[in-house]
């Protein structure tokens, strides 16, 4: 009965509230203008408005802020606010709203100013949904981290070299391999996508004519637009068993389809669209003076590609390596089907390693117990993953805004 | 000393290196090129090539006699009465009919009555028992249907089983094979179009040839919809108030940073947050589409945050101008000229949002997505309210079936995955179609 009274009765009652308020101001306004809109300070319509915005923002605030300081205290275990007071604190806002927007509309009351200024708090709070996204995510993650290392040595997390969960207790849960793992696959991963993004760029920039340009960038776009559940299969039943079989096998260096190589392959190709339109971008804002310049001096167009155009770029570039990085990093799905699972630390490429979010995918499904450090690991872990790929990307943006020549 | 060049016509060794190297330079971008399409090109024609026997299936015919004794002993044809009878009293009836079939064919076999048996689908009981259910009047008569053969049988007319595949699987048999091509050569057993995969829900590890995408297709849908209804109003909103009229102070710069940083956090971040926000302390049901919908609405809010802006960004001051200039105030003057002018960048931005969304899967697999369902979820319900009801979606589907261990699942995977991509084709392909139309040069 409560979803009912809640999403049904509630929000017909506030309606109902808003509408009377909206014919209320308007019919109060035309009064009071005796039969001559003009002598208004604002039209009758924006009255209306401004009767209906008064009832429905504040209920939209109240509603907000209380189901927040409900939810809260019930995790704490008090029952602050049962149904009724919600309901009727709610019903109270609405028709203080509705009795004061009627009893503004006066004939100097400036309505089309009021009704704006509520508008603007909407907008200004749709705006304010990323910054609560971003704490969401930071308070989700410390809270339960927080828990975690009151179970669980900081130092043990950190600096351990054994990833050993283990569901009946006394696990061993370093970060080291899950580390490790990640930016062995990463590092594979830029090896490709850096020289083949970055070469890719160039030819299309300063190359390609308008037909070339036409064909490949749209396909470099169309790598891009391929969501990684497809590349994590590409990686599981195409380039695993092709680099088992071929490359690993004969070398006898394993005999696992799912290695460090296969999801760095794999996610190299899933990240030259970004190293090439980023690259694309900063190569495209040197101006045509600076290469005019070398061309004059007699170099060839790769000589003044090298020693003008590129170094003149190079922040943009290194910008888009970074991000490039960042998503190698934190990116999930071609790991959890191409590295495989077994924690380890080993520089053949050809065996199967972990990373980070592997780890957290594996700790978070399937029955979870919210009590135990298994499970807590995870937010540790995405903690940790969330402030490397800050890390990096701020890195990135520094390096764009500071180093970056402004041309022109 | 140098040697100094003879002639204009004829080059000297520092120039030939110069212009070798010029080559070599053009080759690299090509060949870089050509690595991203021979990557593209790989991609996609082994996921086809591997996916698309998924919308073929392979049915048998079978002619079913159906004993009153065996299934309503009452005689009353109650279907409460007759569903006491479970599935185990309907599979001798099915595997008695292909044995009789194949007597009454001619072909003879060395098979015993089990293998031949488990020709047909473990679904397939529960197809003609739904069935008969449904038309109690059917009892005591014989029942013509085509039904399910079994996954391997399924893949022997779809190249992935072979006979010497086969001979090594403990499942089936080169004898079994050998029955259904001469099946097929008398048009008792047909391969056709998979109706089922786009519509059937998931079924068990051991009956591949019964899964489909109904329930991920609903799930996905429902998300699409609570990404739709809540990420444009909020991006639109949030965009006006960033590009018109923020003042430029330390809030306007945090929310500017905040944006930003989240379109560069990992998916799977996300999936924590819905975790422990949504349903830890927010109470909401796992796996249900709601929190998956809230969840890829807060991952592509910065994409239709910077699309919105650069629309609105691309409609010129003029329009903003004249019409401050005839009185309109800022507020009037961006919903009733700018925004109106600027809806086809929106919505083509909106478009690639969704399409991101719908292809996104990791956050998914921590709120819980990953769950087996095989009931379709309800828009709405009285216990689990609006899209509440658990459901998977189509890329973990795609997650799904590749853990499970029949290489059946592995043929239904790059099925679903070709069906993920074809919604993503069209997404963007009216995207694009939007663009074109609409688009103003000022």
């Amino acid at each position: 009965m409560w979803v009912f009274e809640f999403f049904i009765s509630l929000p017909v009652v506030v309606i109902a509230l808003a509408t009377i308020g909206f014919w209320g101001a308007k019919v109060r306004a035309t009064a009071a203008s005796q039969g001559d809109v003009r002598t208004l300070a604002a039209l009758p319509k924006a009255h209306a408005t401004n009767a209906f915005l008064s009832v429905i923002v504040p209920v939209l605030v109240t509603v907000f802020v209380l189901y927040l300081i409900r939810s809260i205290a019930q995790k704490q275990g008090i029952e602050t606010l049962s149904f009724p007071v919600l309901y009727w604190t709610v019903l109270g806002v609405a028709a203080l709203g509705c009795i004061g927007a009627i009893r503004q509309s006066t004939r100097s009351f400036r309505a089309r100013t009021a009704s704006e200024r509520w508008i603007k708090f909407l907008l200004l709070c749709a705006s304010s949904v990323a910054v609560l996204t971003t704490v969401g995510i930071v308070l989700s993650m410390i809270f339960e981290t927080a828990n975690f290392f009151r179970d669980y040595d900081w130092v043990d997390f950190f600096f351990s070299a054994e990833w050993a969960p283990n569901f009946r207790g006394d696990s061993a849960l370093g970060i080291l391999p899950l580390l490790w793992g990640t930016l062995y696959i990463s590092v594979i991963a830029l090896l490709i996508a850096v020289p083949v993004g970055l070469f890719a760029a160039i030819y299309l920039s300063e190359y390609a004519g308008p037909r070339m340009r036409g064909f490949a960038k749209p396909m470099i776009e169309v790598l891009a637009g391929i969501p990684t559940i497809v590349y994590g299969l590409f990686a599981l039943m195409t380039v695993g068993p092709l680099l088992r079989d071929h490359f690993a096998q004969p070398l006898g260096l394993g005999d696992s389809a799912s290695s460090v190589m296969t999801a760095g392959l794999v996610m190299g190709i899933m990240l030259v669209p970004f190293v090439s339109s980023l690259s694309d971008d900063a190569i495209n804002a040197v101006p045509q003076s600076m290469r005019d310049g070398s061309f004059g001096l007699g170099a060839t167009h790769s000589e003044t590609i090298r020693q003008v155009v590129i170094p003149a770029a190079l922040p943009g570039i290194v910008g888009a390596i970074l991000l490039a990085a960042s998503r190698a990093i934190g990116e999930t799905m071609i790991v959890v089907l191409g590295a495989g699972a077994a924690a380890r630390m080993s520089l053949n490429p050809f065996e199967a390693m972990t990373t980070i979010t592997v780890k957290i995918v594996s700790q978070l499904t399937g029955d979870t117990d919210f009590a135990s450090p298994e499970t807590l690991v995870a937010f540790a872990l995405g903690l940790t993953l969330f402030v490397l790929t800050l890390g990096l990307n701020v890195v990135a943006l520094v390096v764009v805004r500071k180093f970056r020549e402004q041309y022109e | 000393m140098s040697k100094v060049t003879p002639s204009l016509l004829v080059r000297d060794d520092r120039t030939k290196r110069r212009n070798a190297a010029e080559r070599r330079f053009r080759f690299y971008g090509l060949g870089a090129i050509g690595i991203a399409a021979l990557a593209l090109v790989v991609l996609l024609t082994t996921v086809v090539s591997s996916g698309v026997g998924a919308f073929r299936q392979t049915y048998v015919t079978l002619e079913i006699a159906l004993p009153e004794d065996k299934l309503d002993k009452t005689g009353t044809r109650d279907p409460d009465l007759m569903a006491r009878v479970t599935t185990f009293g309907y599979a001798p009836l099915l595997r008695a009919a292909l044995i009789r079939q194949l007597a009454e064919l001619g072909i003879t076999t060395d098979l015993s009555d089990k293998h031949i048996g488990e020709m047909i689908s473990k679904e397939a009981v529960a197809t003609v028992r739904n069935h008969v259910l449904a038309n109690p009047e059917l009892v005591g008569t014989t029942l013509t249907i085509d039904v399910l053969t079994e996954g391997r049988v399924d893949g022997y007319f779809k190249g992935r089983v072979t006979m010497e595949s086969a001979a090594l699987d403990g499942n089936t048999s080169p004898e079994a094979l050998e029955i259904a091509q001469r099946l097929a050569d008398l048009g008792v057993i047909k391969t056709r179009f998979n109706w089922r995969f786009l519509t059937a829900p998931d079924a068990s590890d051991q009956r591949p040839e019964a899964a489909g995408l109904g329930v991920a297709i609903l799930g996905s849908l429902y998300m699409m919809l609570v990404v739709l209804v809540l990420a444009l109003p909020l991006g639109v909103a949030a965009s006006i108030y960033l590009e018109e009229f923020a003042p430029k102070n330390r809030l306007s710069d945090f929310i500017e940073v905040n944006i930003s940083n989240l379109a560069a956090v990992p998916s799977i971040v996300f999936g924590i947050l819905g975790l422990a926000i949504f349903i830890n302390f927010g109470g909401l049901r796992q796996s249900s589409p709601l929190v998956g919908g809230l969840v890829l609405t807060l991952m592509t809010l910065p994409t239709i945050i910077i699309s919105t802006r650069a629309a609105l960004k691309s409609v010129p001051p003029s329009i903003r101008d004249a019409a401050l200039g005839v009185g309109a105030s800022k507020v009037q003057s961006v919903f009733h000229h700018v925004l109106p002018l600027a809806a086809p960048g929106i919505l083509t931005g909106t478009i690639i949002g969704l399409a991101q969304a719908l292809g996104e899967t990791a956050p998914l697999l921590l709120i819980g997505m990953v769950a087996f369902v095989r009931e379709y979820p309800a828009p709405y319900s009285e216990t689990a309210g609006l899209f509440g009801e658990a459901a998977t979606a189509l890329p973990v589907q795609v997650f799904n079936w590749t853990q499970r261990a029949d290489p059946g699942f592995a043929e239904r995977a790059s099925g679903a995955i070709i069906t993920l991509l074809v919604f993503l084709a069209i997404m963007n392909i009216a995207a694009v179609l939007l663009r074109r139309r609409f688009e103003r040069r000022w």
